[in-house]
């Protein structure tokens, strides 16, 4: 009975307060935005960089990426694009797979997103560091 | 007494196709799909990298598949799919701002994204012509 009251007692804010779904979905949806934003110059400066590239060899190529500012920028690239696809491409998933296979294919997504990030970034620095 | 959902349709509501496509509507679906062309687009650039990174014989195998006919066909579909969704985003990122929402605006900025797109894509192609490619 002490209980009982003790329940009727709390307001319904204080009952309200960290029930539903809406206590995180702001992450994604920020970490999108900060991303996309991170992209904007990245990506310009990738586009930039390929077309003044149109015509260089190997080599010269090679003597590019081993620039810091062209390494660094790279691996901020794959970083952000990696994290941005992940991100969006959960986002696809969800509205239109509706089975068990949802989350497969959302934690496939992930994993392979960290996949292909982290063997972007390792042939970055394989590049930037040898010789 | 109301019979349990289980045992009547749920209303459902019309099928997309119904709906005549606007602009709109159209560059919605244009930005999700450009963005999943460019996660496809993504794996090509970590291949082409891991290439570059593994020796000249790799990266030329690699450059040689990229400067095929079909290879430059899919390039230019990337470069278009990537100025379209960047042109998309920062509409989409002015939105988050709560600006640009009136009717008006969003066919305005709808057809900038339309036109900044063509146009980037052409100028990145003409400038890399220029170069000599």
């Amino acid at each position: 009975m002490a209980s009982q009251n003790r329940q009727n007692m709390r307001s319904p804010l204080a009952r309200a307060i960290g029930l539903g779904s809406a206590k995180e979905g702001i992450g994604p949806w920020w970490a999108e935005r900060v991303s996309a934003i991170a992209l904007v110059p990245l990506t310009l400066w990738f586009a930039a960089s390929i077309i003044a590239h149109t015509r260089s060899d190997y080599a010269t190529f090679i003597v590019w990426l081993r620039t810091p500012l062209a390494a660094i920028m790279m691996i901020l690239l794959l970083i952000a694009l990696f994290y941005h696809t992940a991100l969006g491409l959960q986002v696809v998933i969800e509205d239109y797979v509706h089975s068990a296979t949802k989350f497969a294919a959302v934690i496939a997504a992930r994993l392979g997103c960290c996949a292909l990030a982290t063997a972007g970034v390792v042939a970055i620095l394989r590049i930037a560091l040898s010789g | 007494m109301p019979s349990p959902t289980t045992t009547r349709p749920r209303p459902l509501s019309p099928n997309i196709q119904i709906y005549r496509p606007q602009l709109t509507s159209v560059l919605s679906i244009l930005d999700r799909i450009a963005g999943v062309f460019l996660s496809a687009c993504a794996v090509v650039l970590v291949v082409w990298l891991v290439a570059a990174a593994s020796g000249p014989q790799a990266y030329a195998a690699v450059q040689a598949a990229i400067e095929s006919w079909i290879g430059r066909i899919v390039l230019f579909g990337a470069t278009f799919a990537f100025f379209s969704h960047l042109c998309g985003g920062i509409r989409h990122l002015i939105w988050d701002t709560v600006h640009g929402f009136e009717l008006r605006s969003i066919y305005i900025s709808g057809w900038a994204v339309v036109v900044a797109s063509v146009v980037l894509t052409v100028a990145a192609w003409v400038v890399s012509a220029s170069m000599g490619g």
